[in-house]
Protein backbone atom coordinates (compact mmCIF):
# COMPACT_ATOMS: atom_id res chain seq x y z
CA UNK A 1 0.00 0.00 0.00
CA UNK A 2 1.24 3.54 -0.94
CA UNK A 3 1.03 6.01 1.56
CA UNK A 4 -0.55 9.11 0.47
CA UNK A 5 2.29 11.14 2.15
CA UNK A 6 5.68 10.96 2.90
CA UNK A 7 6.44 12.12 6.68
CA UNK A 8 8.75 15.03 5.14
CA UNK A 9 5.72 16.27 2.73
CA UNK A 10 3.35 15.85 5.44
CA UNK A 11 5.15 18.07 8.07
CA UNK A 12 6.09 20.54 5.61
CA UNK A 13 2.20 21.08 4.30
CA UNK A 14 1.39 20.78 8.03
CA UNK A 15 3.51 23.64 9.37
CA UNK A 16 2.50 26.02 6.54
CA UNK A 17 -0.94 25.05 7.68
CA UNK A 18 -0.16 25.64 11.10
CA UNK A 19 1.69 28.95 9.82
CA UNK A 20 -1.45 30.65 7.86
CA UNK A 21 -3.86 29.57 11.03
CA UNK A 22 -1.73 31.53 13.22
CA UNK A 23 -1.37 34.44 10.84
CA UNK A 24 -5.30 34.66 10.62
CA UNK A 25 -6.38 33.87 14.13
CA UNK A 26 -3.70 37.21 14.46
CA UNK A 27 -5.56 38.91 12.06
CA UNK A 28 -9.02 38.39 11.31
CA UNK A 29 -11.51 38.97 14.02
CA UNK A 30 -14.29 41.98 14.86
CA UNK A 31 -11.46 44.54 14.12
CA UNK A 32 -9.65 43.19 10.91
CA UNK A 33 -5.71 44.31 11.20
CA UNK A 34 -3.95 44.48 8.05
CA UNK A 35 -1.04 42.47 7.14
CA UNK A 36 1.36 44.54 7.55
CA UNK A 37 -0.08 46.06 11.19
CA UNK A 38 -0.26 42.73 12.75
CA UNK A 39 3.34 41.80 11.90
CA UNK A 40 4.53 45.40 13.07
CA UNK A 41 2.59 44.92 15.58
CA UNK A 42 3.53 41.11 16.76
CA UNK A 43 7.22 42.90 16.26
CA UNK A 44 6.17 45.49 18.93
CA UNK A 45 5.29 43.05 21.05
CA UNK A 46 8.23 41.94 21.02
CA UNK A 47 10.32 44.78 21.84
CA UNK A 48 11.44 46.09 18.64
CA UNK A 49 10.93 49.72 18.50
CA UNK A 50 8.28 50.28 15.89
CA UNK A 51 5.76 53.45 15.60
CA UNK A 52 3.02 53.85 13.08
CA UNK A 53 -0.50 54.64 12.93
CA UNK A 54 -2.93 52.80 15.04
CA UNK A 55 -0.04 50.38 15.96
CA UNK A 56 -0.39 51.33 19.74
CA UNK A 57 -4.31 49.68 19.14
CA UNK A 58 -3.25 46.91 16.93
CA UNK A 59 -0.62 45.76 19.86
CA UNK A 60 -3.42 46.10 22.42
CA UNK A 61 -5.47 43.75 20.31
CA UNK A 62 -2.51 41.70 19.51
CA UNK A 63 -1.46 40.87 23.04
CA UNK A 64 -4.21 41.22 25.29
CA UNK A 65 -6.81 39.59 23.09
CA UNK A 66 -5.84 37.86 19.84
CA UNK A 67 -2.13 36.55 20.79
CA UNK A 68 -3.27 34.82 23.88
CA UNK A 69 -6.57 33.08 22.01
CA UNK A 70 -4.58 31.84 19.49
CA UNK A 71 -1.91 30.56 21.69
CA UNK A 72 -5.33 28.84 24.18
CA UNK A 73 -6.42 27.41 20.73
CA UNK A 74 -3.06 25.77 19.35
CA UNK A 75 -2.33 24.30 22.98
CA UNK A 76 -5.57 22.73 23.27
CA UNK A 77 -5.91 21.41 19.80
CA UNK A 78 -2.46 20.02 19.89
CA UNK A 79 -2.74 18.68 23.56
CA UNK A 80 -6.28 17.00 22.87
CA UNK A 81 -5.26 15.23 19.36
CA UNK A 82 -2.41 14.18 21.39
CA UNK A 83 -4.50 13.04 24.14
CA UNK A 84 -6.26 10.59 21.51
CA UNK A 85 -3.02 9.68 20.36
CA UNK A 86 -2.42 8.06 23.64
CA UNK A 87 -5.84 6.59 24.14
CA UNK A 88 -6.55 5.12 20.71
CA UNK A 89 -3.54 3.35 21.44
CA UNK A 90 -3.90 2.61 24.87
CA UNK A 91 -7.11 0.92 24.07
CA UNK A 92 -5.40 -0.67 20.54
CA UNK A 93 -8.43 1.10 18.71
CA UNK A 94 -8.51 3.89 16.49
CA UNK A 95 -12.27 4.98 17.32
CA UNK A 96 -11.24 5.52 21.09
CA UNK A 97 -11.49 9.54 21.81
CA UNK A 98 -11.23 11.40 25.17
CA UNK A 99 -14.68 12.92 24.30
CA UNK A 100 -16.48 9.52 23.29
CA UNK A 101 -15.43 7.45 26.18
CA UNK A 102 -16.23 9.75 28.85
CA UNK A 103 -12.91 11.40 29.78
CA UNK A 104 -13.77 14.61 29.03
CA UNK A 105 -16.86 14.78 30.92
CA UNK A 106 -15.36 13.33 34.28
CA UNK A 107 -12.28 16.63 33.67
CA UNK A 108 -15.90 18.61 33.40
CA UNK A 109 -16.92 17.33 36.48
CA UNK A 110 -13.63 18.25 38.36
CA UNK A 111 -13.42 21.25 36.76
CA UNK A 112 -16.94 22.31 38.11
CA UNK A 113 -16.42 20.99 41.38
CA UNK A 114 -13.79 23.62 41.86
CA UNK A 115 -15.58 26.17 40.17
CA UNK A 116 -18.73 25.70 42.57
CA UNK A 117 -16.40 24.64 45.53
CA UNK A 118 -14.42 27.83 44.73
CA UNK A 119 -17.81 29.86 45.02
CA UNK A 120 -18.91 28.76 48.24
CA UNK A 121 -15.46 29.21 49.90
CA UNK A 122 -16.09 32.56 48.35
CA UNK A 123 -14.06 33.03 45.70
CA UNK A 124 -10.15 32.23 44.93
CA UNK A 125 -7.41 34.29 44.37
CA UNK A 126 -7.00 34.81 40.31
CA UNK A 127 -3.86 33.93 40.00
CA UNK A 128 -4.11 30.09 41.93
CA UNK A 129 -7.70 29.77 40.23
CA UNK A 130 -6.27 28.53 36.70
CA UNK A 131 -4.37 25.76 38.62
CA UNK A 132 -6.36 24.25 41.43
CA UNK A 133 -8.96 23.52 38.40
CA UNK A 134 -6.50 21.90 36.02
CA UNK A 135 -5.70 19.79 39.34
CA UNK A 136 -9.43 19.07 39.53
CA UNK A 137 -9.92 18.72 35.62
CA UNK A 138 -7.25 16.19 35.71
CA UNK A 139 -8.10 14.15 38.89
CA UNK A 140 -12.06 13.72 37.24
CA UNK A 141 -10.57 12.66 33.79
CA UNK A 142 -7.67 10.29 35.45
CA UNK A 143 -10.95 8.47 37.36
CA UNK A 144 -13.00 8.55 34.35
CA UNK A 145 -9.82 6.79 32.01
CA UNK A 146 -9.29 4.24 34.52
CA UNK A 147 -12.89 3.07 35.12
CA UNK A 148 -13.44 2.97 31.34
CA UNK A 149 -10.02 1.59 30.92
CA UNK A 150 -11.03 -1.23 33.80
CA UNK A 151 -14.67 -1.97 32.35
CA UNK A 152 -13.12 -2.02 28.67
CA UNK A 153 -10.91 -4.58 28.86
CA UNK A 154 -11.15 -8.28 29.59
CA UNK A 155 -8.17 -10.86 29.41
CA UNK A 156 -6.07 -8.42 27.37
CA UNK A 157 -8.54 -7.31 24.65
CA UNK A 158 -10.82 -4.93 24.40
CA UNK A 159 -14.33 -4.43 23.90
CA UNK A 160 -14.74 -1.06 21.60
CA UNK A 161 -18.86 -2.04 22.73
CA UNK A 162 -18.10 -2.08 26.48
CA UNK A 163 -15.88 0.93 26.06
CA UNK A 164 -18.15 2.91 24.51
CA UNK A 165 -21.48 2.09 26.37
CA UNK A 166 -19.01 2.20 29.43
CA UNK A 167 -18.34 6.17 28.01
CA UNK A 168 -21.82 6.90 27.91
CA UNK A 169 -23.04 5.66 31.27
CA UNK A 170 -19.75 7.76 32.84
CA UNK A 171 -20.74 10.94 30.42
CA UNK A 172 -24.52 10.55 31.74
CA UNK A 173 -23.25 9.83 35.12
CA UNK A 174 -20.79 13.69 34.89
CA UNK A 175 -22.92 15.23 32.89
CA UNK A 176 -25.94 14.76 35.75
CA UNK A 177 -23.61 15.78 38.60
CA UNK A 178 -22.65 18.80 36.29
CA UNK A 179 -26.82 19.50 36.74
CA UNK A 180 -26.61 19.39 40.21
CA UNK A 181 -24.22 21.59 40.27
CA UNK A 182 -25.75 23.59 37.53
CA UNK A 183 -29.05 23.79 39.50
CA UNK A 184 -27.24 24.29 42.93
CA UNK A 185 -25.26 27.76 41.32
CA UNK A 186 -25.69 30.82 41.90
CA UNK A 187 -26.22 33.18 38.90
CA UNK A 188 -22.43 34.19 38.07
CA UNK A 189 -21.44 30.53 38.49
CA UNK A 190 -23.70 29.59 36.11
CA UNK A 191 -22.52 31.31 33.13
CA UNK A 192 -19.14 30.22 33.66
CA UNK A 193 -20.29 26.64 33.88
CA UNK A 194 -22.49 26.99 30.83
CA UNK A 195 -19.41 28.15 29.33
CA UNK A 196 -17.71 25.16 30.02
CA UNK A 197 -19.86 23.01 28.86
CA UNK A 198 -19.93 23.97 25.60
CA UNK A 199 -16.60 25.07 25.30
CA UNK A 200 -14.95 28.27 23.47
CA UNK A 201 -11.60 29.85 23.64
CA UNK A 202 -13.30 33.10 24.63
CA UNK A 203 -11.89 35.61 27.34
CA UNK A 204 -8.74 33.74 27.01
CA UNK A 205 -6.09 35.12 29.36
CA UNK A 206 -2.60 34.67 29.94
CA UNK A 207 -3.03 33.47 33.63
CA UNK A 208 -5.36 30.53 31.96
CA UNK A 209 -2.50 29.66 29.86
CA UNK A 210 0.56 28.81 31.97
CA UNK A 211 -0.89 25.66 33.45
CA UNK A 212 -1.82 24.86 29.53
CA UNK A 213 0.82 25.20 28.16
CA UNK A 214 3.23 23.34 30.81
CA UNK A 215 1.09 20.17 30.26
CA UNK A 216 0.97 20.44 26.43
CA UNK A 217 5.00 21.09 26.51
CA UNK A 218 5.17 17.96 29.32
CA UNK A 219 2.75 15.47 27.05
CA UNK A 220 4.59 16.88 23.91
CA UNK A 221 8.01 15.88 24.84
CA UNK A 222 7.21 12.46 27.01
CA UNK A 223 4.55 10.78 24.11
CA UNK A 224 7.29 10.97 21.47
CA UNK A 225 9.77 9.17 23.29
CA UNK A 226 7.51 5.73 23.79
CA UNK A 227 6.51 6.03 19.59
CA UNK A 228 7.75 3.20 19.25
CA UNK A 229 6.83 1.52 22.54
CA UNK A 230 3.21 2.33 21.47
CA UNK A 231 3.82 0.95 18.17
CA UNK A 232 4.71 -2.46 19.47
CA UNK A 233 1.48 -1.99 22.20
CA UNK A 234 -0.95 -1.88 19.15
CA UNK A 235 -0.11 -5.44 18.14
CA UNK A 236 -1.12 -6.25 21.49
CA UNK A 237 -0.22 -6.15 25.31
CA UNK A 238 1.20 -10.04 25.33
CA UNK A 239 3.46 -9.32 22.20
CA UNK A 240 4.62 -5.69 23.20
CA UNK A 241 5.71 -7.69 26.40
CA UNK A 242 7.85 -10.62 24.30
CA UNK A 243 9.06 -7.09 22.70
CA UNK A 244 10.40 -6.12 25.63
CA UNK A 245 8.20 -3.02 26.09
CA UNK A 246 7.38 -2.56 29.95
CA UNK A 247 4.07 -2.87 29.36
CA UNK A 248 2.12 -1.83 32.44
CA UNK A 249 4.37 1.12 32.83
CA UNK A 250 3.36 2.26 29.30
CA UNK A 251 -0.25 1.80 30.47
CA UNK A 252 -0.04 3.68 33.51
CA UNK A 253 1.81 6.78 31.42
CA UNK A 254 -0.84 6.66 28.44
CA UNK A 255 -3.50 7.00 31.46
CA UNK A 256 -1.76 9.35 33.04
CA UNK A 257 -1.21 11.96 29.85
CA UNK A 258 -4.48 11.16 28.75
CA UNK A 259 -6.20 12.91 31.51
CA UNK A 260 -3.26 15.41 32.01
CA UNK A 261 -4.27 16.54 28.96
CA UNK A 262 -7.60 16.17 28.84
CA UNK A 263 -7.92 17.95 32.03
CA UNK A 264 -5.64 20.89 31.19
CA UNK A 265 -7.83 21.44 27.96
CA UNK A 266 -10.97 21.27 29.87
CA UNK A 267 -10.07 23.59 32.46
CA UNK A 268 -8.99 26.41 29.65
CA UNK A 269 -11.46 26.02 27.79
CA UNK A 270 -14.35 23.68 28.40
CA UNK A 271 -15.50 20.53 26.45
CA UNK A 272 -14.07 20.98 22.78
CA UNK A 273 -15.53 17.30 21.46
CA UNK A 274 -14.09 14.93 18.67
CA UNK A 275 -10.61 16.56 17.78
CA UNK A 276 -8.61 13.60 19.67
CA UNK A 277 -10.86 11.26 17.21
CA UNK A 278 -10.44 13.50 13.89
CA UNK A 279 -6.78 14.77 13.82
CA UNK A 280 -5.18 11.31 14.60
CA UNK A 281 -7.55 9.64 11.51
CA UNK A 282 -6.72 12.05 9.21
CA UNK A 283 -2.81 11.85 10.03
CA UNK A 284 -3.14 7.76 9.82
CA UNK A 285 -4.46 8.44 6.34
CA UNK A 286 -2.51 10.70 5.44
CA UNK A 287 1.08 8.99 6.61
CA UNK A 288 0.21 6.06 8.20
CA UNK A 289 -0.23 4.37 11.79
CA UNK A 290 3.55 4.72 12.96
CA UNK A 291 3.28 6.84 15.71
CA UNK A 292 6.68 8.15 15.14
CA UNK A 293 4.82 10.28 12.50
CA UNK A 294 1.59 10.41 13.86
CA UNK A 295 2.58 12.11 17.32
CA UNK A 296 4.07 14.75 16.20
CA UNK A 297 1.66 15.30 12.98
CA UNK A 298 -0.95 15.06 15.12
CA UNK A 299 0.33 18.35 17.55
CA UNK A 300 0.50 20.33 14.52
CA UNK A 301 -2.75 18.84 13.02
CA UNK A 302 -4.47 19.35 15.87
CA UNK A 303 -3.76 23.20 17.09
CA UNK A 304 -4.08 23.91 13.51
CA UNK A 305 -7.58 22.60 13.12
CA UNK A 306 -8.81 23.93 16.54
CA UNK A 307 -7.76 27.16 14.91
CA UNK A 308 -9.37 26.82 11.84
CA UNK A 309 -12.45 25.49 13.74
CA UNK A 310 -12.39 28.80 16.38
CA UNK A 311 -11.93 31.02 13.20
CA UNK A 312 -15.42 29.68 12.02
CA UNK A 313 -16.86 30.00 15.30
CA UNK A 314 -15.88 33.89 15.74
CA UNK A 315 -16.36 34.89 11.96
CA UNK A 316 -19.74 32.50 10.98
CA UNK A 317 -22.26 34.62 12.99
CA UNK A 318 -20.06 37.59 13.93
CA UNK A 319 -19.95 40.09 15.89
CA UNK A 320 -21.63 37.25 18.21
CA UNK A 321 -19.37 34.08 18.71
CA UNK A 322 -20.40 30.61 18.56
CA UNK A 323 -18.61 28.28 21.13
CA UNK A 324 -16.17 26.28 19.27
CA UNK A 325 -17.69 23.08 21.07
CA UNK A 326 -20.56 23.27 18.47
CA UNK A 327 -18.44 23.77 15.84
CA UNK A 328 -16.43 20.57 16.38
CA UNK A 329 -19.04 18.40 16.99
CA UNK A 330 -20.29 19.84 13.72
CA UNK A 331 -17.06 18.71 11.77
CA UNK A 332 -16.60 15.58 14.23
CA UNK A 333 -19.91 13.57 14.50
CA UNK A 334 -20.67 13.26 10.95
CA UNK A 335 -16.74 12.31 10.68
CA UNK A 336 -17.17 9.70 13.20
CA UNK A 337 -20.42 8.21 11.39
CA UNK A 338 -18.42 8.02 8.50
CA UNK A 339 -15.53 5.91 10.04
CA UNK A 340 -18.74 3.69 11.33
CA UNK A 341 -19.64 2.74 8.25
CA UNK A 342 -16.89 2.89 6.34
CA UNK A 343 -15.66 0.41 9.52
CA UNK A 344 -18.90 -1.77 8.82
CA UNK A 345 -18.41 -1.96 4.83
CA UNK B 1 18.01 -22.40 26.36
CA UNK B 2 14.66 -22.63 28.25
CA UNK B 3 14.23 -25.08 30.71
CA UNK B 4 10.52 -25.81 33.27
CA UNK B 5 11.17 -28.56 36.71
CA UNK B 6 8.22 -29.65 38.11
CA UNK B 7 6.16 -27.22 36.58
CA UNK B 8 2.22 -27.08 37.91
CA UNK B 9 -0.39 -24.64 37.03
CA UNK B 10 -3.95 -24.41 38.64
CA UNK B 11 -6.52 -22.25 37.70
CA UNK B 12 -9.40 -22.37 40.74
CA UNK B 13 -9.72 -25.90 41.59
CA UNK B 14 -8.61 -27.12 38.10
CA UNK B 15 -5.19 -28.56 37.31
CA UNK B 16 -4.18 -27.58 33.98
CA UNK B 17 -0.03 -28.61 33.92
CA UNK B 18 0.58 -31.39 36.63
CA UNK B 19 4.50 -32.06 36.77
CA UNK B 20 5.83 -31.09 33.70
CA UNK B 21 9.66 -31.45 32.69
CA UNK B 22 11.02 -30.07 29.47
CA UNK B 23 14.31 -28.57 28.34
CA UNK B 24 14.50 -26.62 24.96
CA UNK B 25 18.13 -27.51 23.67
CA UNK B 26 19.73 -25.63 20.81
CA UNK B 27 19.15 -26.71 17.61
CA UNK B 28 15.79 -29.01 18.56
CA UNK B 29 12.63 -28.08 17.89
CA UNK B 30 10.40 -29.63 19.88
CA UNK B 31 6.74 -30.69 18.99
CA UNK B 32 3.71 -30.27 21.33
CA UNK B 33 0.62 -32.48 20.91
CA UNK B 34 -2.29 -33.07 22.28
CA UNK B 35 -6.36 -33.02 22.19
CA UNK B 36 -7.61 -29.28 22.73
CA UNK B 37 -7.38 -28.26 26.32
CA UNK B 38 -4.90 -30.86 27.01
CA UNK B 39 -2.73 -27.68 28.26
CA UNK B 40 -0.47 -27.07 25.20
CA UNK B 41 -1.24 -22.86 25.00
CA UNK B 42 -1.31 -22.95 28.55
CA UNK B 43 2.32 -24.59 28.65
CA UNK B 44 3.43 -22.07 26.22
CA UNK B 45 2.39 -19.07 28.24
CA UNK B 46 3.78 -20.38 31.21
CA UNK B 47 6.83 -20.87 29.19
CA UNK B 48 6.92 -17.39 27.96
CA UNK B 49 5.86 -15.55 31.65
CA UNK B 50 2.49 -14.94 30.83
CA UNK B 51 1.65 -17.16 33.43
CA UNK B 52 3.01 -17.67 36.49
CA UNK B 53 3.65 -21.71 37.73
CA UNK B 54 1.71 -22.32 40.76
CA UNK B 55 4.61 -24.46 41.26
CA UNK B 56 8.17 -25.10 40.08
CA UNK B 57 9.93 -22.33 37.93
CA UNK B 58 11.06 -21.29 33.96
CA UNK B 59 14.82 -20.68 33.42
CA UNK B 60 16.11 -18.65 30.43
CA UNK B 61 19.71 -19.56 29.94
CA UNK B 62 20.18 -20.60 34.10
CA UNK B 63 18.09 -17.63 35.11
CA UNK B 64 14.76 -17.42 36.42
CA UNK B 65 12.64 -16.39 33.81
CA UNK B 66 10.53 -13.80 35.66
CA UNK B 67 14.40 -11.79 36.67
CA UNK B 68 15.35 -11.05 33.42
CA UNK B 69 14.93 -7.82 32.17
CA UNK B 70 12.16 -6.81 29.51
CA UNK B 71 13.93 -6.15 25.93
CA UNK B 72 16.98 -8.14 27.39
CA UNK B 73 14.68 -10.90 27.33
CA UNK B 74 13.36 -10.00 23.98
CA UNK B 75 16.46 -10.04 22.83
CA UNK B 76 16.88 -13.96 22.81
CA UNK B 77 13.20 -15.31 23.77
CA UNK B 78 10.33 -14.60 21.06
CA UNK B 79 7.19 -15.85 21.18
CA UNK B 80 4.01 -16.47 18.12
CA UNK B 81 0.69 -16.45 19.97
CA UNK B 82 -1.82 -18.01 17.68
CA UNK B 83 -3.69 -15.06 16.89
CA UNK B 84 -2.73 -11.27 16.56
CA UNK B 85 -5.09 -8.44 16.74
CA UNK B 86 -3.95 -5.68 14.62
CA UNK B 87 -6.24 -2.90 13.65
CA UNK B 88 -3.99 -0.21 12.67
CA UNK B 89 -3.10 -0.04 8.44
CA UNK B 90 0.86 -0.43 9.12
CA UNK B 91 2.82 -1.77 5.93
CA UNK B 92 4.04 -5.41 5.94
CA UNK B 93 7.64 -3.96 6.28
CA UNK B 94 6.80 -1.93 9.11
CA UNK B 95 5.09 -4.65 11.59
CA UNK B 96 7.64 -6.69 10.78
CA UNK B 97 10.29 -4.34 11.45
CA UNK B 98 8.84 -4.48 15.29
CA UNK B 99 10.55 -7.24 15.65
CA UNK B 100 13.97 -5.25 15.80
CA UNK B 101 12.34 -2.99 18.45
CA UNK B 102 14.44 -4.73 21.57
CA UNK B 103 17.68 -4.88 19.39
CA UNK B 104 20.16 -1.32 18.41
CA UNK B 105 21.39 -2.65 15.29
CA UNK B 106 20.02 0.36 13.34
CA UNK B 107 18.50 1.32 10.38
CA UNK B 108 20.34 -0.48 7.57
CA UNK B 109 21.16 -3.72 9.40
CA UNK B 110 17.30 -4.03 10.48
CA UNK B 111 16.34 -3.56 6.74
CA UNK B 112 18.47 -6.57 5.55
CA UNK B 113 17.06 -8.77 8.30
CA UNK B 114 13.51 -7.33 8.12
CA UNK B 115 14.09 -8.66 4.00
CA UNK B 116 16.01 -12.37 5.14
CA UNK B 117 13.04 -12.52 7.58
CA UNK B 118 10.24 -11.87 5.14
CA UNK B 119 11.99 -14.24 2.39
CA UNK B 120 12.50 -16.86 4.78
CA UNK B 121 8.66 -16.74 5.31
CA UNK B 122 7.48 -16.62 1.69
CA UNK B 123 6.32 -13.31 2.19
CA UNK B 124 8.49 -10.67 1.07
CA UNK B 125 6.49 -10.37 -2.16
CA UNK B 126 4.33 -8.86 0.49
CA UNK B 127 6.20 -6.19 1.97
CA UNK B 128 4.91 -2.83 0.90
CA UNK B 129 1.02 -4.15 1.25
CA UNK B 130 -1.13 -2.91 4.18
CA UNK B 131 -1.25 -5.87 7.10
CA UNK B 132 -5.43 -5.05 6.90
CA UNK B 133 -5.43 -5.67 3.26
CA UNK B 134 -4.05 -9.27 3.75
CA UNK B 135 -5.83 -12.95 4.56
CA UNK B 136 -5.59 -14.86 7.73
CA UNK B 137 -2.51 -17.00 6.33
CA UNK B 138 -0.84 -14.29 4.96
CA UNK B 139 -0.96 -12.57 8.04
CA UNK B 140 0.22 -15.74 10.12
CA UNK B 141 3.56 -15.24 7.96
CA UNK B 142 3.95 -12.01 8.32
CA UNK B 143 3.88 -12.37 11.79
CA UNK B 144 6.46 -15.18 11.40
CA UNK B 145 8.71 -13.24 9.83
CA UNK B 146 8.12 -10.88 12.82
CA UNK B 147 9.19 -13.18 15.74
CA UNK B 148 12.23 -14.32 12.77
CA UNK B 149 13.31 -10.69 12.30
CA UNK B 150 13.34 -10.47 16.30
CA UNK B 151 16.03 -13.40 17.21
CA UNK B 152 17.50 -13.46 13.68
CA UNK B 153 19.67 -15.59 12.25
CA UNK B 154 18.80 -17.21 15.06
CA UNK B 155 22.07 -17.99 17.03
CA UNK B 156 22.70 -20.38 20.12
CA UNK B 157 21.48 -19.16 22.95
CA UNK B 158 17.79 -17.50 21.14
CA UNK B 159 14.43 -19.48 21.64
CA UNK B 160 11.28 -19.26 19.85
CA UNK B 161 7.92 -20.35 21.30
CA UNK B 162 5.41 -20.78 18.04
CA UNK B 163 1.65 -21.60 18.95
CA UNK B 164 0.11 -23.24 16.04
CA UNK B 165 1.97 -21.43 13.17
CA UNK B 166 0.38 -23.17 10.43
CA UNK B 167 -2.99 -23.39 11.58
CA UNK B 168 -4.41 -20.96 8.69
CA UNK B 169 -2.02 -22.00 6.04
CA UNK B 170 -2.17 -23.95 2.63
CA UNK B 171 -0.68 -27.00 2.22
CA UNK B 172 2.70 -25.70 0.47
CA UNK B 173 3.04 -22.75 3.14
CA UNK B 174 2.73 -25.28 5.88
CA UNK B 175 5.88 -26.52 4.86
CA UNK B 176 7.83 -23.38 3.84
CA UNK B 177 6.76 -22.47 7.18
CA UNK B 178 8.39 -24.90 9.01
CA UNK B 179 11.27 -25.52 6.57
CA UNK B 180 12.08 -21.48 8.02
CA UNK B 181 11.63 -23.05 11.98
CA UNK B 182 13.68 -26.31 10.66
CA UNK B 183 16.40 -23.21 9.47
CA UNK B 184 16.47 -21.12 12.20
CA UNK B 185 16.69 -24.42 14.46
CA UNK B 186 19.77 -25.97 12.33
CA UNK B 187 21.46 -22.17 12.75
CA UNK B 188 21.63 -22.70 16.27
CA UNK B 189 18.02 -21.60 18.34
CA UNK B 190 15.91 -23.50 20.38
CA UNK B 191 12.50 -23.84 18.95
CA UNK B 192 9.01 -25.36 20.83
CA UNK B 193 6.21 -25.68 18.45
CA UNK B 194 2.63 -26.26 19.33
CA UNK B 195 1.23 -28.48 16.10
CA UNK B 196 -2.42 -30.50 15.01
CA UNK B 197 -0.94 -31.70 12.55
CA UNK B 198 0.84 -35.03 13.62
CA UNK B 199 2.56 -35.96 10.06
CA UNK B 200 3.64 -32.13 10.32
CA UNK B 201 5.04 -32.88 13.74
CA UNK B 202 6.52 -36.38 12.40
CA UNK B 203 8.69 -34.61 9.51
CA UNK B 204 10.02 -31.35 11.36
CA UNK B 205 10.69 -32.18 15.37
CA UNK B 206 12.89 -33.88 17.17
CA UNK B 207 11.07 -33.98 19.95
CA UNK B 208 7.78 -34.53 20.90
CA UNK B 209 6.12 -33.86 23.53
CA UNK B 210 3.08 -35.71 23.81
CA UNK B 211 0.17 -34.03 26.62
CA UNK B 212 -2.78 -35.28 27.70
CA UNK B 213 -4.83 -33.20 30.13
CA UNK B 214 -2.41 -31.42 31.32
CA UNK B 215 0.30 -34.41 31.65
CA UNK B 216 3.23 -35.37 30.08
CA UNK B 217 2.33 -38.23 28.21
CA UNK B 218 5.30 -39.03 26.32
CA UNK B 219 8.42 -36.96 25.69
CA UNK B 220 10.44 -38.89 22.92
CA UNK B 221 11.74 -38.98 19.07
CA UNK B 222 8.99 -39.14 16.96
CA UNK B 223 9.27 -42.50 16.29
CA UNK B 224 8.84 -44.07 19.80
CA UNK B 225 6.05 -41.05 20.38
CA UNK B 226 3.67 -41.20 17.46
CA UNK B 227 2.58 -45.27 17.95
CA UNK B 228 -1.16 -46.26 17.31
CA UNK B 229 -1.08 -47.31 21.04
CA UNK B 230 -0.23 -43.41 21.81
CA UNK B 231 -2.66 -41.63 19.38
CA UNK B 232 -5.28 -44.39 20.71
CA UNK B 233 -4.95 -43.50 24.30
CA UNK B 234 -4.42 -39.77 24.19
CA UNK B 235 -6.50 -38.29 20.57
CA UNK B 236 -8.82 -41.58 20.90
CA UNK B 237 -8.23 -42.46 16.98
CA UNK B 238 -7.37 -45.50 15.04
CA UNK B 239 -4.28 -45.17 12.80
CA UNK B 240 -1.86 -47.08 11.50
CA UNK B 241 1.78 -46.17 11.56
CA UNK B 242 4.35 -46.42 8.83
CA UNK B 243 7.59 -44.90 7.78
CA UNK B 244 7.56 -42.72 5.17
CA UNK B 245 8.99 -44.11 2.26
CA UNK B 246 11.61 -41.63 1.10
CA UNK B 247 12.59 -40.08 4.41
CA UNK B 248 11.97 -42.46 6.91
CA UNK B 249 10.46 -40.66 9.66
CA UNK B 250 6.72 -41.79 11.08
CA UNK B 251 3.77 -41.43 8.68
CA UNK B 252 0.43 -41.46 10.86
CA UNK B 253 -2.59 -43.19 8.61
CA UNK B 254 -6.29 -42.87 9.68
CA UNK B 255 -7.44 -46.16 9.59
Amino acid sequence: MRRLLAPRTLFIGLGLACLLAVWLSLALGPVNLPLADTWRAGLRLLGVPLSGEGLGQAELILGQIRLPRTLLGLAVGAVLALSGVAMQGLFRNPLADPGLVGVASGAALGAAVAIVGGSWLGGIDEAFAPYLLSVCALLGGLGVTALVYRLGRRDGQTSVATMLLAGIALTALASSAVGLFTYLADDATLRTLTFWNLGSLNGASYQRLWPLLLVTGGVALWLPRRAQALNALLLGESEARHLGVDVEGLKRELVFCTALGVGAAVAAAGLIGFIGLVVPHLVRLLAGPDHRVVLPASLLAGGTLLLFADLIARLALAPAELPIGIVTAFIGAPFFLFLLIRGRG
Amino acid sequence: MLEVEALHLRRGHKAVLSDIDLQLQPGQIVGVLGPNGAGKSSLLSVLCGELAPSQGHVRLAGRALDSWRGQDRARCLAVLPQVSSLGFSFTVREVVGLGRLPHASGERQDGEIVEAALRAADAWHLCARSYLQLSGGERQRVHLARVLAQLWPGATGTTLLLDEPTSMLDPLHQHTTLQAVRDVADRGAAVLVILHDLNLAARYCDRILLLQEGRCHALDVPSRVLTPQALKAVFGIEVLVQAHPERGHPLVIMR
